[in-house]
């Protein structure tokens, strides 16, 4: 299978990536790691007229933290995993990471890349809006920094405007008294999230003080959970809160059924899979302390 | 068209090509480089693994051109002063292929799981080539000769080098 004949440009600034977008319009797509775009281009579901392959841009990559991590949009799934500082400042990201695709898929896709795609059964966005991290992006008229609850906009699609680049994600650290946690149900073929669960908890003289959970694979995109939120604030983040709070993950939740998973098989894991995020979060925020 | 620059198996080779050539097309059929197999094209199958710039990826899923300038080595850049290679000398000693489709993207995955991890588990052994199939052994002698490879490879370097 081979691609649509296209344009390729390979741009050594980002100020060229920004001057061939908004040459181009909505014939250009940007290249990462090409591990979304390649597939669905050679099956001709997609067939732009230009790539712009921003691998070539040496500010876009690497993982710096200083006060808050900061990860460069083509910064691959390899790096993130094998980083040990981020091992140390928020350990949900490099083992969520671990769970994507295989060795060779993560030696070549970005979180960048990932989080641009918008896939909905995509691991990275559950965990970026648990951490409640912000995505930066450059577009022509300046820099602007988006907060991930208003990135996901629908399924495949974000809040970044045609001519913007995402530049980096910033993460805030995990400190004293904060947990987090990834669970997966997986695809065993395509290793895609059936069901995702990313929770983030924190613990303030034995209560919770603050808790995000996101669902991603259950919907056309990934989603905080805010009933669940609630319930779990104020209470001491033992087993029976967790249940009860992880009984309302699914309420109201747009879900999609297909092939390997009903909708309402999907409902009832997106509340299993919250109790055991919540579970391990709460675990780590105790050892936190 | 385009030109692209790579060097493969030590060599450096400067050729034109379409934007949309696959590096899997472009080793095959430009360079006549044949020992890396195009199985399943939907990047899952894993037969089509080379190493840029050392990592192991699937070479239906990298455009030539996004190889530009880098560094590849394929399988039949892995045996060095006509010597097998620890890992295919593992896949014949420890029956390792059947019909043999899959051995060259298995190897260079291997290979590339072994550099990182030199003493793996059975485990890590199969996670580490969860990104490459095979229809014939059912794994189990792939793993056994990936250890193979391993513990030759070990006791060849001592275990200081790995440190």
């Amino acid at each position: 299978m081979i691609p649509c004949p296209f344009e390729y440009y390979a741009p050594a600034t980002l100020t060229e990536v920004i001057a061939l977008l908004e040459c181009f319009g909505d014939e250009a797509r940007i290249l990462a790691g090409g591990h979304s775009l390649l597939p669905a281009m050679k099956l001709r579901l997609a067939a732009p007229a230009v790539l712009i392959d921003i691998t070539r841009i040496a500010e876009l990559r690497g993982i710096a933290i200083e006060g808050m991590v900061r990860i460069g949009a083509t910064t691959t799934w390899s790096e993130i995993e094998r980083h040990a500082g981020l091992r140390r400042a928020v350990p949900v990201l490099p083992e969520a990471v671990e769970q994507i695709g295989d060795l060779q898929v993560r030696n070549r896709g970005t979180l960048g890349g990932s989080l641009a795609h918008a896939d909905p059964a995509a691991d990275a966005p559950a965990v970026i809006l648990a951490l409640d991290a912000r995505i930066e992006a450059r577009g022509p008229t300046g820099g602007r920094s988006i907060p991930a609850d208003a990135f996901f906009t629908d399924m495949l699609t974000t809040a970044l405007a045609h001519s913007e680049v995402l530049t980096a994600i910033v993460i805030p650290p995990l400190g004293a008294g904060e947990g987090a946690a990834y669970v997966k149900y997986r695809h065993p073929a395509s290793g895609y999230a059936i069901v995702g669960v990313a929770a983030y908890v924190k613990l303030t003289g034995g209560q919770v003080s603050a808790c995000r959970v996101a669902v991603t694979g259950a919907g056309s995109m990934a989603v905080r959970r805010s009933k669940v939120e609630q319930a779990m604030l104020g209470s001491d983040g033992g087993a029976q809160a967790i249940a009860a709070a992880a009984a309302r993950a699914g309420e109201g939740m747009d879900i999609l059924g297909d092939l390997h998973a009903s909708e309402e098989y999907r409902r009832a894991m997106v509340a299993v899979y919250t109790r055991r995020a919540l579970t391990a979060a709460v675990e780590r925020a105790r050892q936190a302390i | 068209m385009p030109t692209i620059t790579v060097t493969v198996n030590g060599t450096t080779h400067t050729s034109e090509v379409e934007a949309r050539t696959l590096l899997a097309h472009y080793l095959r059929e430009h360079l006549n480089l044949t020992g890396t197999h195009i199985g399943c094209d939907t990047s899952q199958c894993g037969a089509c693994v080379v190493h840029l710039n050392g990592d192991s990826v699937k070479a239906c899923t990298v455009l030539a051109m996004q190889a530009d300038g880098a560094t590849i080595t394929t399988i039949e850049g892995l045996t060095r002063h006509d010597e097998l290679h620890p890992l295919q000398e593992g896949f014949w000693e420890q029956h390792g292929l059947q019909c043999g489709f899959c051995t060259p993207g298995m190897i260079m995955a291997a290979a590339d799981l072994l550099r990182r991890n030199p003493r793996p588990t059975d485990e890590a052994i199969r996670r580490g080539l969860e990104g490459n199939l095979c229809r014939c052994t059912g794994y189990e002698n792939i793993v056994r000769a990936v250890r193979y490879a391993a513990e030759k490879l070990h006791a060849a370097t001592g275990p200081e080098s790995e440190v």
